[in-house]
Parts: C-alpha cells; structure tokens; sequence
C-alpha cells in the first residue's frame, strides 16, 4: 500500500495558504480549480505511478529537472532514442507548450 | 448545495477578490457533498483525485462489495500467469484519504432532488455525483444466452465468480478438446480484450493439454491490434487458434448452454467443450434508473467535463459512457474519473475547467513474454471527443522479441502504477 498523497494537516495547511496568497483579482477562481498542467498530466500517473512515482517496471519521473523532462519528452516525440516502445505515440499529440507544461509539473510534484 | 450562496461566493471570488478569505472559499467546499457510485476504475478514481484536488470536501464512495477484481489482467489469471489476489483490490487507501466508503448498491437516483437511495436504505444526499458503474450484460439479446446460460457458458466479461468458473473448465478440459469463444459486436468493454483471452488461454492449453483447438465466432470483420494478434499467434501457438470472422459465417445467432453449442447466422452448428461468450452489453442499470442512458442503453455525456448530457450535476464516466473515439478501456475510465473530479471541484467553485485532456493504452499479452500495445492521445475540440491529430497506434509489427518482451514488462508496470493510482495498492 502507497501512503495517501500527503500529510493531513499539512495538506490543509497548504490549501489554506495557496488561498491566502492567490486572493488577488482574477485569480482566486483559477486558483480554486485543477490547473492545465494538473490536467495534462493525470493520465501519466496510470503508468509512471500516482505524482509520477512508479511501484513498478515503468520508470519514476517525479524529480527528474525540469530541463531533462523538456529535452526527453521533446525527444520521444521528434527523434526517439533507440528502444522506445510507446511513449513516441504519447509525445506526437503533445505540442510544445504542453510539453513545456508537462515538464514543470514533474519537476516540481511532490508524492 | 444551495445555488444562491454558491453564486454569491463566486461573484465574491471575482469581483472583489479582497473578501476571498481562505475560510469562505474553504468553507464553501467543506459544505458540498460529493457521492460516487461504483468502486472500479472510474469511480474509484474519482474518489481519490477529488481527494487530491479538494482536501475539505465531503466525499463518500458506494461499492457493494468490499474487494473489486480486476478485468484486466484476469485474462492471465486464465492462462496462469497471476493468482486470483494480485488481481484484488480493497479501499483502505479511500478510507485512509478521509473518503467515506460506503460497501451497498444504489438501488435509485433521483436527479431533480439530487438523492441517492442504497440497498440497506440509506438516502444520501448529494451536491454533485459521480456514477461509474460499468457494464450490464444485455441477456437474451443474442438468443439462448440468458443469466442461467452464463452458469454452463460463461462470459466472464466482468471478473469474478464468472472468471473462476471459465477457469475450473479449462482445467476439467480433457487435452483434445474445443474451446469456443462468440464475440459480439458493436460497443463492448475492451476491444482487445477477447483475443488477449485466446492468447493466454492458447498458453494454458499448449502448456498443458497442447492437442486442444480454440475457435473464435466473431460476429465482426476486423478486430483490434488484429495484425499483431495474428502475427504472434502463428509464431507462438501454430495453428491452435482459428478466427472466424463474421464475412466467413463467424457471427453466432444462437446458443444452447446446455448441449454447448452454438448456431451461427448461416445456420452452422458447433460444438464446444467449454463455451465462453462476450455477449451484447449496455451501461450498468444504475444509470438507466438515474435517467442519464439514451436509446443506445449507454450514456451521453459533455466532452469536455463528462457531466451527463440529460441530467445536470450527475457526471458519468467509463464503460457506461459513449465517449468514442475512446475505447471501453480501464485506462480511459481512470482517466475520466480525473476529468470528471477537476470539472466538479471548478464547477462548485464556480468556475470553468482547464481543457479536458486523455490518453488511453491497452497492453495485451500475447504470450508470457510477448506483449502488444495500442495508444491514443484525446481531448475535446470544442464540439466531440477527438484523438489528437499524429499521436497513437498499436506497436510496430515488425519489432523484434525484445521489443515484444519489453511492452511484456511494461504491461505489468502498467497494471502496477495504474492499480496504485486507483487504489493504492499494486
Ligand atoms: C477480459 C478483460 C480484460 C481487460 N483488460 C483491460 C486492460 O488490459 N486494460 C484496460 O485498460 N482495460 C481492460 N479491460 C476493460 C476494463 O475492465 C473496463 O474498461 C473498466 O473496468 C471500466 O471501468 P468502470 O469504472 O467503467 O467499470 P468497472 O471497473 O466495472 O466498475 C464498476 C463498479 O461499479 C459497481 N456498481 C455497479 N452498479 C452499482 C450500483 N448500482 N451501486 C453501487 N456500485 C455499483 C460495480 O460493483 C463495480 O465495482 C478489460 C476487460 C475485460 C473484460
Ligand atoms: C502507457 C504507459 C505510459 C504512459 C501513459 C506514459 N508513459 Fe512515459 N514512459 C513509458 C515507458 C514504457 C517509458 C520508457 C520508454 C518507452 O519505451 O517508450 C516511458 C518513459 C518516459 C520518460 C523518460 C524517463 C527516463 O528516465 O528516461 C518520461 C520523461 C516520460 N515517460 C514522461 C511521460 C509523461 C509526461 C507522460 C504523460 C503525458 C507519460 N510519460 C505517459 C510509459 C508511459
């Protein structure tokens, strides 16, 4: 068994910060809701885990920097390394700025 | 949830972002209920990202039993490459998440008053809910193949006792004997999901009673990852499986559970010793109940969130949708399940959601160390659901054995990370 996301009262603790600090015009609402590249990136966990943390035989991707995770992905897509298997057709439907996107939220996810 | 004030915490959050103390927003969220119905990859799913994207919120999961098994994967249980428990799940992770888990069946769902009655009589309700409650079997669409057929010919199309019992013939099978499988058409759970069951049933047999034959009817022309399925078949299990397609009188108009037969559209008889039938399905019942099914039996939805297209604040996602080009797959439930939780949490926030975004992969197994994948990457175009344009396809047929073995070994990272995701357990 995985251990939940985060820490209960920390997780509280951080939401009522993110609220507190994003109290500014025109952000509160899209602070409130899933973001972008939260949304870009859920489908990645169904095989590099749950925050991009694999139990299993599929590489772990959570942490890897941000730099690294734009060059791999861009790579899968335009010039793929010897051996991939999938993830090209994965990439090919992701444009630049998605990519970009994708790159961050690994860098930066926490379990 | 009461409309007013959810409209006024909303124009609170845009127009004068000053008064959007943390404890408004918080508090607001601390009063909606979500419920979900249905514990499998979609609604379980959704239980935990609703969680992850919303720690206040009130979310309780319905699931009448206490341990879900999974389709996939149930193939290789068949062919004995996994034990019955590593195919099974529980929801202590859901527990531990502050998820109120709730082990009944809905039984019905008042969409104007926004309840839900249980089986042991409970009424919940709700602010928004989630329903993901899979397939039902449509009985005696195709002739003969009613509920009590299903004891002596299986479908073993949702796993369970159903996939226990097509095991334990295949094992009283004498070596010599016919397997016979009668594939439906039209929309059913996992297009690939029949031949990965001849494949690994070819194993079984050819590991153990390797004079056997398998016969698939298939009521269809073409069938998914159809050259890779052949190709590895033919390298791996000679002439052991014949496909019929429904060209060549494949399509099965008739079954007789009892004599093990079945009669085919041109009036062919044959005769199996064990006899597995993928009928014609439909959404699960709940969903006729909650009044979100059109005449196909399946459910409309919005694309872009899956919220049903008949009835507000009810979103809908996995089988039970139509959401082609998406497959009924246990990938694209998962990946619905997180749509549908980051539309709700914008939508109680009263505001829009991000663009939806999906990707679905079936990984089949043709033999233990052979495995085969289909990908698609998919998003809403303001009107549909599409496959985004370049991305996605099945694995190249002229790969070599370590390819083959490599997406083997993935398929099982796969059902590991999925499975963590969804339940928190590998
Ligand atoms: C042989 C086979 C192999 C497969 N292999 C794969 C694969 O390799 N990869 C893949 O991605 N997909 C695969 N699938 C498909 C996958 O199983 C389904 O697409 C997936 O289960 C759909 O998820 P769901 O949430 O819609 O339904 P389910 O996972 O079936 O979950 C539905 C849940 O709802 C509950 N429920 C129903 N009615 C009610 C009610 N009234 N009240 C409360 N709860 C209710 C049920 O008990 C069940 O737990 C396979 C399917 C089969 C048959
Ligand atoms: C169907 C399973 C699957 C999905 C979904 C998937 N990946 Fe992958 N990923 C793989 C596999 C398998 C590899 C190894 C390379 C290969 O064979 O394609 C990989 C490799 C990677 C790598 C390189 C890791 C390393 O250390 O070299 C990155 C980065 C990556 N994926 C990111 C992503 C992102 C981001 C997403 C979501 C947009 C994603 N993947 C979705 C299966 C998947």
């Amino acid at each position: 068994m995985l251990p939940p996301p985060q820490h209960p009262t920390l997780r509280g603790l951080l939401a009522a910060l993110t609220f507190a600090t994003v109290a500014a015009p025109g952000f509160a609402l899209a602070q409130s809701t899933v973001s972008e590249a939260q949304i870009l990136a859920g489908p990645c966990a169904s095989c590099h885990g749950p925050a991009g943390q694999s139990p299993g035989a599929i590489p772990s991707i959570a942490g890897l920097t941000e730099a690294d995770l734009t060059a791999k992905l861009t790579a899968f897509r335009d010039s793929p390394p010897a051996g991939t298997t999938v993830m090209t057709r994965h990439m090919k439907g992701y444009d630049d700025g998605q990519i970009a996107a994708l790159a961050k939220y690994f860098a930066e996810v926490e379990g | 949830m009461n409309t007013t004030r959810r409209t006024l915490i909303a124009g609170l959050g845009a127009g004068a972002a000053t008064f959007a103390l943390p404890g408004l927003i918080r508090a607001q969220n601390a009063s909606a209920h979500v419920v979900v119905v249905g514990g499998g990859f979609g609604g379980a799913t959704a239980a935990r990202y609703l969680r992850r994207y919303s720690p206040d919120l009130k979310i309780t999961l319905v699931e009448p039993s206490e341990t879900f098994v999974t389709c996939p994967f149930s193939n290789l249980y068949l062919g004995g490459l996994r034990t019955w428990d590593s195919i099974t799940h529980g929801y202590a992770a859901h527990s531990a998440e502050g998820i109120g888990v709730i082990h009944a069946r809905a039984e019905q769902i008042d969409g104007a008053a926004k309840k839900v009655t249980l089986s042991d009589g409970t009424v919940l309700d709700y602010d928004r809910l989630v329903l993901s409650p899979g397939i039902d079997i449509r009985w005696g669409a195709l002739e003969g193949y009613d509920e009590a057929a299903s004891d002596r010919a299986p479908h073993a199309w949702k796993a369970g006792p159903q996939t226990q019992l097509l095991k334990s013939q295949l094992e009283a099978m004498e070596d010599g004997g016919t397997f016979v499988m009668s594939i439906t058409d039209g929309a059913f759970r996992c297009p690939p999901g029949p031949y990965e069951r001849a494949s690994l049933v070819a194993h079984y047999l050819k590991t153990n009673k390797p004079k056997s034959k398998i016969l698939l009817l298939d009521s269809k022309e073409t069938f998914s990852k159809q050259g890779l399925f052949k190709q590895g078949w033919e390298a791996l299990y000679g002439d052991m499986i014949e496909w019929i397609s429904a060209d060549n009188d494949g399509k099965v108009a008739k079954v007789d559970a009892g004599a093990l037969t079945v009669e085919t559209a041109f009036g062919v008889t044959h005769k199996a010793d064990v006899l597995n039938v993928v009928p014609p399905q439909k959404a699960g019942w709940i969903a006729d109940r909650a009044g979100v099914t059109n005449d196909t039996g399946w459910v409309p939805v919005k694309g872009n969130t899956f919220e049903s297209a008949q009835v507000p604040g009810i979103y809908v996602v996995g089988d039970a949708t139509i959401a082609a080009p998406m497959p009924k797959s246990g990938f694209c439930a998962n990946a619905q399940g997180k749509i549908a939780a980051a539309a709700i949490i914008a939508d109680l926030a009263g505001a829009a959601p991000a663009p939806a975004s999906f990707v679905n992969t079936c990984y089949s197994l043709v033999g233990p160390e052979w495995g085969i994948s289909v990908a698609g990457v998919y998003y809403f175009d303001g009107e549909k659901l599409a496959e985004r344009e370049g991305s996605g396809g099945v694995s190249p047929l002229e790969a070599d054995a370590s390819f083959r073995q490599a997406e083997a070994v993935y398929g099982a990272g796969w059902y590991a990370s999925i499975s963590a995701d969804t339940w928190g357990t590998v």
